[in-house]
Parts: C-alpha cells; structure tokens; sequence
C-alpha cells in the first residue's frame, strides 16, 4: 500500500511533528513498506479470537484510590522546563 | 585473577572477604570506563563523584557488619532509568538536558541495597533500535569487534558489560532489546515476566510490552541482581504483587528430566547455519545433563515481527505524546505559536526512528484503521500467546536462537527499516505474551559470539535461571572476554 505525500502530511500533523521537504518521500517511502509487512496479518484466521488486553492472563489494570498522595515539588520539575515564570510555564500566546 | 574479570557473584565474596575495598573496586572499574569510551562509546554519563561517594558508605557498611548482599557492588543502569540529581537522556535529543528530578524504583531498590552507579549508558533512542545506531550520542561499538554493532536498544549496557568495564548493568526489554544485545556481545541478559519488575521511572515506550532486566557476566549474576529488583511496587499500575523466590537456592537444581521445547518456527526462519551449530552444541549439553529434546510448534509465531510492528509503534506514538516542548526536554528556537511550539520542538527534538515509529503508530490508530490493525494486531498477539501456553503444558522451557545472525557490521541495515526489524524476530514472542526469558553465550561463530534463549511461563525465572546456570556450569563462554579488554 502506498501512502501519498498528503497522507504523510496528514499523519504527521496529527502526530505533531514538522517534517522538512526532503523527510516526506522518505517517510513516505518506508511507512508504505511497514503497513505492507504488517499487512500479511490479514491472512490470519482471527474470527471469534478476544483482543488481548493484558499480557498477563486473568489480570486487570490496578486502580488505586482516588487521594492526594504526591506533596508539591513543583520548583523541582520546574527546573526541567524550557521557560517558567512566577511558577508557570510560559508558552507563546493562545488566545489573541 | 584481575578483578574485572570476576563476576559479581564473585566481586560479592571478595568485598565481604574485605580483599579489596569498594572504593578501590570502583576506582578499576572507573579507570576502564575512561580508558575504552573514546573506542566503544558505551556511556552517556560517567557519575564518578556519586560513585566514591558512595563507595564510601558501602565501605562503611562493610565495616561495621551492615552490608547485604550488593553492598559496595559497582553497576551502571540503562539511561532509561530515571536517576535523581543525574542526567537522564533516553538517547534522545529531546532529553539531551534533562536532570531527573527522582530515581526510578529500580535504581531506588538498588541504590538502597548499596550497590554503587558508575554512570548511565548509552542506548537506542527511547530504546527504539535494534543496533544502538538511533542513539543522539552516536553508535556503540562491539567490544569484540569495532566494526559491528553490539546489537539495541540496551547496546551500552551490553557493551559495557562485555568489555568488562562494570560487571553487571540494568536494560530494558521490549521486543528483545536486553536479550538480542547480550547474545551478540557473549554475555547473559535476562527479561522477567511483565511486570515482575517495577517500571516506575522508567521512560516508556510501548507501555503492554515494556520490562526492565538486567545485562550480567553470569546466570547466577542475574539471580543476584533480580532478587533485589523484582517485587510489587504501588507506584506502577502493572506491576504484579506476587512473592519474590530466593533465585540464587534455585540455580543449583539438576536438570535431569528437564523437558526442553525446540522451537520449530525458530530453526526455520532465516537461521544462520553456524549460528544454529552452535545452539545444536549447547542443547546437545542438556542432553548429557539428562534433559529430553522435543521439538515443539508455534504456527502463529512467524507473526510476531508484523503484530510487534503495529502493538509497539501505536503504544509509543501515545507514550511520547507527552514530549511538548513545554513542561522539560527539548524546546524549539523562537516558536511562532503554540502549534509551531510542539510541531517543531518534537520534529526537531526527536530522531528519524522515534519518528518513523511515532507516525506508524499515529497512522494504525487514526479514525477507520484502528480495528484493521491495531485490534487485528492484538487478536493475532493473543494466538500467539495461546500458542505459548500450549506448549507450556508439554513442556518445561522452550529454546532456541536469540538472534538469526551473530553482530553486523555497523550501518549494513540501517537503510531498510524491515531488515533491521527482522533482528527481533526471535525475541519479540516472550514479549507480546509477557513471558521470561534469558540469552546465554553459547560459542562463537568466527570471533563473534552466539547467544542461546530460553524461555519459560509466567513468573518462573527461578527455573529459567537455573536452566540458564546448568549449562553455565558445563561451558566456559560466559567467561570469555574480548583480547583487547582482558
């Protein structure tokens, strides 16, 4: 299956991510040869057969309480954002 | 003996036996890090302060009677592990800046039983790799040879541990990224079951998949180690509370009718013909032990390259959603506005792979496809999970090649994505069905290493250790180290 240079645009919008010219036909090239190898799971007989959910048999996704566990450390993950003042993290402006 | 080539196991008895202090242990292991990273490239970030410091304790404890069994014991963690106060990069641009503000539960539990962190190795970035080619910090090199990879996404770790420059190293595996690299750098790589192991800090990738494990000189080594890692942690949702086995008393058991499953699947998809000598020699020493070979088929196997292709890319491009540009990593040079702001923090900040990976995933499950590949995917993952447990009720543990091919040469896949894909194709099954399972050196083909896999069900890494440690005990491999590092 080949995937049209629209299609790649497409996808890497949705994915949020800025392709350069060149990088199109490239991605374009090699995201058509992967859905074309996973393509042969169609031959699979898989009528009746339950999604897996979970790797493990008979376990489901452990919910826990709904409490405040975490104490505030936001100064501390602050130190890891690109741009923060007065507490906040800065980004250029939303709403004009 | 010189102390780098002693095992872990062994490095413990000495420490206890106060022949070499800690600090010293750590200031050899130290030494060999500077003197080969120019060549192998196999450290993102050498913590040698933390490390004395440290060492210090562990030698203190040593002293005053209050050491266990990992006090003072030197190791480096995968840079997926999120490590306090210390530089955490995934091998990525976009976490090239990025100090973790808490240690990851794995780094934790070993930090607290005194083991000392040398530094963080370099991996594929966000382990998304099979060569340790993706990684922004530049390939890894085979210690035994230069010119080949050591294999991914856990390539430093594994060079790392097979040149000897820290007897033992953290990893991560999620279609084989412990395993694959420990067989083709001669060393031993265990993947526990899914979620024996607390992912708590440790990035994630494809979250249904993702294990962490350890990358060691021995079986004995990685039974050490596993102890104190695996256990139920609140802190990560698929985490299991199951109790935790004493797996170094299991190591020792005799393997007499012990029933061993050939993959069949496995000996007829591309093998190597010197690769699958070597597998025949090594399952040829079971025999001798008294274990019976049967071969055994799992018709759905062969789809577990494609069904990894659509499970793992599609769990990956939701997992690294959360890379905005914003609240850490990477952020783009003058954004016009906020749409600018993510598209070319993350087209900028992610590599070509990450990339690739990301837009499989967004594409699978976009609006009209999700069910033709993404349910299709994970009906065909419960066949082959179906397939396992079948074989399990014939069988003890199930073996055959880690990898088709012994390490090639760096660059010689890089151009097609599928042919580097194809490097999983054994390894990727344990995954999609949660299942442990290890690589053993078993021979060499030419100067490059072979590695052996086993794997078993569900929570049954004691038997898999063991099984791991019998043939250990009859061959030498796990105990060659390449000339250049001796």
């Amino acid at each position: 299956m080949a995937l049209t240079p629209e299609q790649i645009g497409s996808i890497a919008h949705l994915a949020r991510l800025s392709l350069n010219e060149a990088e199109v036909p490239v991605y374009r090239r090699s995201l058509s040869a992967i859905l074309d190898f996973v393509g042969q799971l169609n031959a699979a007989q898989t009528a009746g057969v339950r999604p897996m959910a979970h790797p493990l048999p008979g376990q489901t996704q452990r919910l826990r309480a709904d409490e405040i566990t975490e104490k505030d450390a936001r100064e501390r993950y602050q130190a890891n954002a690109p741009q923060v003042e007065a507490g906040l993290y800065l980004v250029p402006k939303v709403i004009e | 003996m010189s102390l780098h080539g002693k095992t872990l196991t062994e490095l413990a008895v000495g420490l206890k036996a106060r022949e070499f202090s800690s600090v010293e242990l750590a200031q050899v292991f130290l030494k060999r890090i500077a003197d080969h990273q120019a060549a192998l490239n196999a450290f993102v970030s050498v913590t040698q302060e933390q490390a004395l410091a440290a060492a210090r304790m562990a030698d203190a404890a040593l002293a005053a009677g209050r050491a266990g069994p990992l006090t003072g014991l030197p190791l480096a963690h995968k840079d997926i592990f999120c490590t306090e106060g210390v530089r955490t990069t995934c091998g990525s641009r976009m976490l090239d800046n990025f100090v973790s503000p808490y240690d990851a539960t794995v780094v934790a539990k070993l930090k607290a039983a005194g083991t000392v962190m040398l530094g963080k190795t370099n991996m594929d970035e966000f382990a998304m790799g099979s060569s340790n080619e993706t990684s922004y910090f530049g390939p890894v090199r085979n210690p035994w040879d230069l010119k080949v990879v050591p294999g991914g996404s856990s390539g430093g770790s594994a060079a790392a541990t097979a040149a000897r420059l820290v007897p033992a190293s953290t990893g991560t595996d999620t279609g084989g990224s412990i395993r694959q690299p420990a067989a083709l750098t001669g060393i031993t790589g265990l993947k526990p079951t899914y979620g024996r192991v607390s992912r708590y800090g440790m990035i994630a990738f494809a979250s249904s998949l993702d294990q962490a494990g350890v990358l060691t000189a021995s079986a004995e080594d990685a039974a050490l180690l596993l102890g104190v890692m695996a256990g139920f942690d609140p802190r990560d949702s698929t985490s299991v509370d199951e109790p935790v086995p004493d797996y170094r008393a299991a190591l020792n058991q005799p393997l007499k009718g012990l029933r061993i499953g050939l993959l069949k699947e496995f000996f007829e998809q591309g093998l190597e013909a010197e690769t699958e000598k070597r597998i025949r020699e090594a399952l040829a020493v079971y025999e001798k032990l008294g274990a019976t070979l049967r071969e055994v088929s799992l018709p759905n196997l062969p789809l577990s390259v494609p069904v990894y292709y659509v499970v793992a890319p599609a769990e990956c491009s939701s997992n690294l959603a959360r890379f905005d540009g914003v609240r850490y990593g990477y952020r783009c040079e003058s954004p016009r506005d906020l749409m600018d702001l993510y598209q070319r923090s993350r087209g900028e900040g992610f590599g070509a792979e990450v990339k690739r990976r990301i837009m499989t995933g967004t594409y699978v499950l976009s609006a009209g496809y999700y069910d033709a590949y993404y349910i299709k995917a994970q009906q065909v993952r419960q066949l082959i999970a179906a397939d396992f447990e079948r074989a399990f009720k014939e069988v003890d543990v199930l073996m055959g090649p880690t990898a088709p091919t012994p390490a090639f040469p760096i660059g010689a896949k890089t151009s097609d994505p599928i042919t580097m894909y194809l490097n999983d194709i054994y390894t990727i099954g344990a995954n999609l069905a949660g299942l442990p399972a290890i690589s053993v050196p078993c021979g060499f083909v030419g100067e490059l290493p072979v590695g052996l896999q086993i794997v078993g069900p569900h929570f049954s890494e004691a038997k898999v250790l063991n099984v791991a440690h019998g043939l250990q005990r009859e061959t030498d491999w796990h105990r060659r180290i390449p000339k250049a590092y001796a």
